[in-house]
């Protein structure tokens, strides 16, 4: 579709004789923000690396901005800009000095870079850190200064990998704030998460990813309401035991017949999670 | 090409940032060294005349330049590398931009061969003034100058290739130490016998203190021109397994 700003068609990579991502095939839209869900070890930064560029892959294809990945790699690195797991800067060198030399792989010229590193880090409020030495800052400071870099070239789409992994709650919150901002203006960002809350408040579409292949792939409440919008939680067997039922009546007329601790609430992502995967998010696949 | 040397630069200039920040500790650790072997080996171990008729410490200045290009570009642009890509993954970063490999290969050297140049370079001054038998010329200029790519090339294959810094330290043992003491250095390659020689010829150290030693001393030596070409053979070698590593990723 003309719409799309990714394309993966049959994606497979293999590590040895352990396939890590198999098959997948995914579309993204522009200007969607789009959650990658699933177990550690399930493929999602194996698939992000291989749109990256950073890992070769064994089959398939990848489009980024119209671009094959294989064929055209500078294109589609120029599209993209990709907030890794762990904070990657420069350590060696000033806030400034990375962004500079961020800049400079994008062969931004001087005066622009310029005026697009202040204008990004007054949106980020890193002003007074520009000259700091990257160890100086705290873990969410890292984060926004990573973002800046990623975003100097102006890229159509924005990958973060795990970005609040990490992050107490109030930095968590605060690049929440800036993640949606980011959204706001129109650029596509694909977020790989653990949180589920995150997903569940940021995100226009979730992928679903177990064992390399997207087992589910829709809107946050959609994917709740395939499972059944109403969960039942209650203690069976010395276990934790999860019913979910369509409407609150259902759940309701089902939790009289149960003794003990039961509560009703609304399905979460988290529970869509278990139900397909069998597996808690953070758990190994 | 003038894309090539922008993106070279490019890639370069956040080393030349931390040569600039480090500047006082590189330069004691560049002279540092070399000066030590100068004082054992030129000064402490041996006196007299060689047999190509210079004193020995004449002799040892280019071969201890030549270990000096070996050790300071190669360890500058391998560690330094090593640690952009396994610990500061800021590595990962540029390999996502669109930087043709060629320029991220010869952007990565620069500080191994800067290094090597201020190494070199800082021995050979004091050298010209302890040992009136060597020159200054062109020629040795552009010899140091080979060698320190050459050396700083290597580096660069070593750290895509190690997989953590324990694996760095082994490769050092295992490549550098042995040529350090062994490739006419601190003694001619031809004293030894024709099978330790033949051994000793297929490491570019070697080369690297024919040539430099050639130039040094052009009153008393031939310049080993088949060196020059092996030396930049070997460059080029590296050169290509460097790019060869970076587009197969097997890294």
């Amino acid at each position: 579709m003309m719409d799309d700003i990714i394309v993966i068609k049959g994606l497979v990579k293999r590590f040895g004789d352990k396939t890590a991502v198999n098959g997948l095939d995914l579309s993204i839209r522009k200007g969607e923000l789009f959650g990658f869900l699933g177990p550690n070890g399930a493929g999602k930064t194996t698939t992000l690396r291989c749109v990256a560029t950073l890992t070769g892959f064994d089959e398939g294809t990848i489009l980024v901005g119209g671009h094959d990945v294989k064929k055209e790699p500078s294109a589609a690195k120029s599209c993209m800009g990709v907030i890794q797991q762990q904070v990657s800067l420069d350590k060696d060198l000033t806030i400034r000095e990375n962004m500079i030399s961020h800049a400079m792989y994008h062969d931004i010229r001087k005066k622009e870079r310029e005026e697009k590193i202040a204008e990004l880090s007054d949106f980020f409020s890193l002003g007074e850190y520009l000259d700091k030495p990257v160890d100086s800052l705290s873990g969410g400071w890292k984060k926004r200064a990573a973002i800046v870099c990623a975003m100097l070239h102006n890229p159509e789409v924005l990958f973060l990998d795990e970005p609040t992994s990490g992050l107490d709650i109030n930095a968590r919150r605060l690049l929440w704030d800036i993640i949606r901002k980011l959204h706001a203006e129109g650029t596509t960002i694909i977020l790989t998460t653990h949180y589920i809350e995150e997903a569940e408040s940021l995100c226009d579409r979730v992928g679903i990813i177990d064992k390399g292949k997207i087992i589910a792939l829709d809107e946050p409440r959609v994917l709740c309401d395939k499972v059944g919008s109403i969960a039942v939680e209650f203690a069976e067997e010395g276990k934790t035991q999860y019913r979910y039922f369509k409407d609150r009546d259902e759940a309701n007329a089902f939790a009289s017949t149960k003794e003990g601790n039961v509560s009703i609430r609304k399905t979460n992502l988290e529970d869509v999670f278990v139900e397909l995967t069998g597996k808690s998010v953070g758990a190994q696949t | 090409m003038s894309n090539l040397l922008v993106d070279t630069f490019h890639v370069a200039w956040g080393d030349l940032m931390f040569f600039k920040h480090n500047f006082l500790n590189i330069l004691v650790m560049s002279i540092m060294s070399p000066l030590l072997y100068l004082i054992a080996f030129g000064y402490g171990l041996r006196t007299g005349e060689t047999d190509i008729g210079v004193s020995y410490v004449a002799f040892v200045i280019p071969g201890i330049a030549a270990l000096s290009s070996l050790s300071s570009s190669f360890s500058a642009s391998a560690t330094r590398m090593n640690v952009q890509r396994l610990y500061y993954k800021s590595f990962d970063e540029m390999m996502m931009c669109p930087l043709s490999l060629s320029s991220i290969v010869l952007g990565k050297c620069v500080l191994g061969l800067m290094r090597g140049l201020l190494s070199c370079f800082l021995l050979y001054a004091l050298g010209l003034f302890l040992a009136p038998e060597l020159v200054l010329s062109p020629l040795i200029i552009i010899c140091i100058i080979v060698s320190c790519m050459t050396f700083s090339l290597l580096g660069v294959a070593v750290a895509l290739l190690a997989k953590s810094h324990q694996t760095m330290a082994t490769l050092n043992s295992l490549i550098i130490l042995p040529m350090t003491f062994l490739c006419g250095t601190f003694f001619s390659v031809s004293s030894l016998n024709p099978v330790f020689q033949a051994i000793l010829y297929c490491l570019p150290l070697t080369h690297a203190s024919e040539i430099i030693r050639g130039a040094a001393l052009p009153d008393y030596i031939d310049f080993p021109w088949i060196s020059l070409a092996v030396l930049i053979a070997f460059a080029a070698a590296f050169f290509a397994i460097d790019v060869y590593l970076l587009k197969t990723k097997k890294i």
